[in-house]
């Protein structure tokens, strides 16, 4: 049956032969990446771009939520860990047990985006204010129609769609609407997925949701979004690159990080890799939707990898309205 | 000869054993370990609670334990499946074997089973993407993740199961009570109906019963086109959460294993088992009580 001499076996051979050396490439190393599903769509483009330069190192970048990303970095499963926010109180003190360092270096700025259906034809903008009442622990079952929010609003139900409780989104969003991270009601659609909650409030007339501005972006034509007033007198702001970087877009436009293990720190692809991202994270950050930081940020931020500078400049700080340029110059000192 | 024909048997007869003691094993491993994290968890959440609070927070700052909104999400869904399903699998049923030719039947009942081998996370995007846009065309107020088009989807899923069962059922009925029918002047639907369908409703509600104990379990479809939202209501156009959802949530999500949070898992799980085994218990029961009854 199997005749070695006949065209047809040969060539299944040469198809098997190469099948198996691409599945069995040797690589260089790895990098292993984790974390928010908000910093996804950033290091994935930057890690992209690397293959391109450097296929014989292997990056793989995982979602698995702010909080998730942060368990396996502490138990050094990871080499970097993505983080919509600074890493935690808790996730320090967890740090310092187990004994692993960090460096944090800040990769772009992210406006929350506050979203209503395309079909929704009744919300101009919404205050803070407003926004506290619709996602308030204390609103759980009692505010639940529009008109609760403004009574000019029609009688319809408000349907609520979010962050799940292990995203940085989640954690951001509380703290500035609601005044303490992880208190909201629990009574909306929660996912860690953001295309769930595009999904969700793109076919609902009566939804509303946050997320990511760069989930935003890529779906402009099934969204509305949803400009922000800090107050009742103040000027209804929508996130664009410049009121999220001048700090206009107050109080949900916030910065995104990666974590390095230290110990992959000191190895040259992750050197490599980093040197590469701080590189291009300006440009492919405007791609993916983000706003890209100044570019002090980024070169006071390469120095400070170089120089294994540890700890977070969030330690005793919010980023609720940072200044990340002062925060990192202080902390260089 | 003879004695290494007698050690081969026994041999074989080991192994059978061996098999089938591997399923029941697992039944009991699975009772087992949902009970013991069960246990665990109403040593911390009263079983009262558990049973009349009507909010689902266990993620949340504010915390509330009552399994209510995720019973009336799986509830709700399986409703509507067996709403859907039951009319049409049974007609189908009917058709086929009063009045379908043998040809057309044969030809038709393995298509209809292909229904059953789609699978499921197919027909959760089919409601998503296809049945949930088409119903909001007539109902604007319709959610973008609701109960009816999970619902419906589901329904279709689980035709082939009432329809194949049925049909059985419907051509285990002695030829005898169809002719006696026929001889009293009745017609072929009153003969369908009023003769043949009750003959045959033993094995038929055993179909639908392990349709809806079908219908109870599923998962994808629900998880993918319901949404996430335990709420508490019998409203078709709203956004559900069932059992099986949260436990796909919060094992696919960062929840600490050993945690409270976690064991709620457990908890919605044993609950969805009792159902689907006391469901089962009463097809069983309804099997063997009208069994032979023609006979």
């Amino acid at each position: 049956m199997f005749n070695l001499k006949s065209p047809f076996s040969k060539l299944i051979l040469v198809v098997i032969a190469a099948l198996f050396s691409s599945c069995f490439k040797s690589y260089e190393g790895k990098i292993n990446i984790d974390g928010s599903s908000t910093v996804y769509p950033l290091t994935e483009a930057v890690s992209e771009e690397f293959r391109d330069i450097r296929p014989e190192i292997r990056v793989t970048v995982g979602v698995s939520g702010t909080g998730g990303g942060f368990k396996k970095f502490l138990r050094n499963e990871i080499d970097i860990s993505n983080a919509s926010r600074p890493i935690s109180k808790s996730e320090l003190e967890q740090s310092k047990k187990s004994g692993i360092d960090f460096i944090e270096i800040p990769v772009s700025y992210d406006g929350l985006a506050v979203v209503v259906s395309k079909n929704n034809d009744f919300v101009d903008y919404l205050t803070v204010e407003e926004l506290h009442k619709m996602w308030a622990p204390e609103s759980q079952h009692k505010i639940i129609k529009w008109n609760q929010i403004r009574p000019e609003w029609p009688d319809a139900p408000l349907n609520l769609y979010g962050a799940g409780t292990s995203s940085g989104t989640y954690d951001y969003f509380t703290e500035a609407i609601n005044g303490k991270a992880k208190a909201s009601r629990g009574d909306y659609t929660a996912s860690e997925d953001d295309n769930v909650l595009v999904q969700g409030v793109s076919t609902d007339i009566n939804g509303l949701g946050y997320f990511g501005l760069a989930y935003y972006s890529e779906n402009k034509d099934k969204l509305k979004l949803v400009p922000i007033k800090v107050d009742k007198n103040s000027e209804a702001i929508y996130p664009t690159d410049e009121t999220v970087q001048n700090g206009s877009y107050q109080p949900l436009s916030r910065p995104e990080f990666i974590y390095v293990n230290v110990q992959s720190a000191q190895s040259p692809l992750v050197q490599e890799y980093i040197k590469f991202y701080l590189e291009n994270a300006g440009t492919l950050a405007k791609e993916v939707g983000y706003v890209a930081l100044p570019a002090a940020v980024y070169i006071l931020s390469y120095e400070k990898f170089k120089n294994l500078k540890t700890g977070s400049i969030f330690e005793n700080e919010s980023t609720v309205g940072a200044n990340l340029l002062e925060l990192l110059k202080k902390h260089s000192e | 000869m003879a004695k290494s024909s007698i050690k081969s048997e026994k041999f074989i007869e080991l192994i059978m054993i061996l098999c089938s003691l591997i399923s029941v094993l697992t039944t009991i491993g699975i009772i087992l370990v949902l009970s013991i994290d069960t246990v665990k968890f109403f040593s911390e959440v009263s079983f009262f609670d558990f049973i009349t609070d009507p909010q689902w927070t266990p993620l949340f700052e504010d915390k509330h334990f009552g399994i209510l909104p995720l019973l009336a999400g799986t509830i709700l869904t399986t409703l509507i499946a067996t709403l859907l399903a039951v009319p049409i699998g049974v007609s189908i049923a009917v058709y086929l074997n009063e009045y379908a030719s043998k040809k057309f039947t044969a030809t038709v009942k393995p298509i209809l089973e292909i229904l059953a081998a789609v699978p499921t996370v197919v027909y959760g995007f089919f409601a998503l993407q296809f049945v949930t846009p088409l119903l909001q065309t007539f109902i604007p107020s319709l959610a973008g993740f609701n109960a009816l088009s999970p619902g419906l989807v589901m329904g279709i899923m689980i035709i082939p199961y009432i329809t194949s069962l049925s049909e059985d059922a419907l051509s285990a009925v002695p030829k005898s009570l169809r002719e006696a029918s026929y001889g009293l002047g009745a017609s072929k639907l009153q003969t369908a109906f009023k003769v043949m369908v009750p003959a045959a409703s033993s094995g038929i509600i055993v179909s639908i019963i392990l349709a809806i104990s079908r219908a109870l379990g599923e998962t994808m479809i629900v998880a993918i086109a319901a949404g996430q939202q335990p709420n508490l209501t019998l409203n078709p156009l709203e956004s559900v959460e069932t059992i099986t959802t949260y436990i796909v949530q919060v094992s696919m999500g960062d929840v600490p294993q050993a945690s409270l949070e976690y064991r709620t898992i457990f908890a919605a799980g044993i609950t969805l088992f009792a159902f689907t085994f006391l469901l089962n218990n009463i097809s069983f029961w309804i099997q063997k009580k009208y069994q032979n009854r023609y006979d």
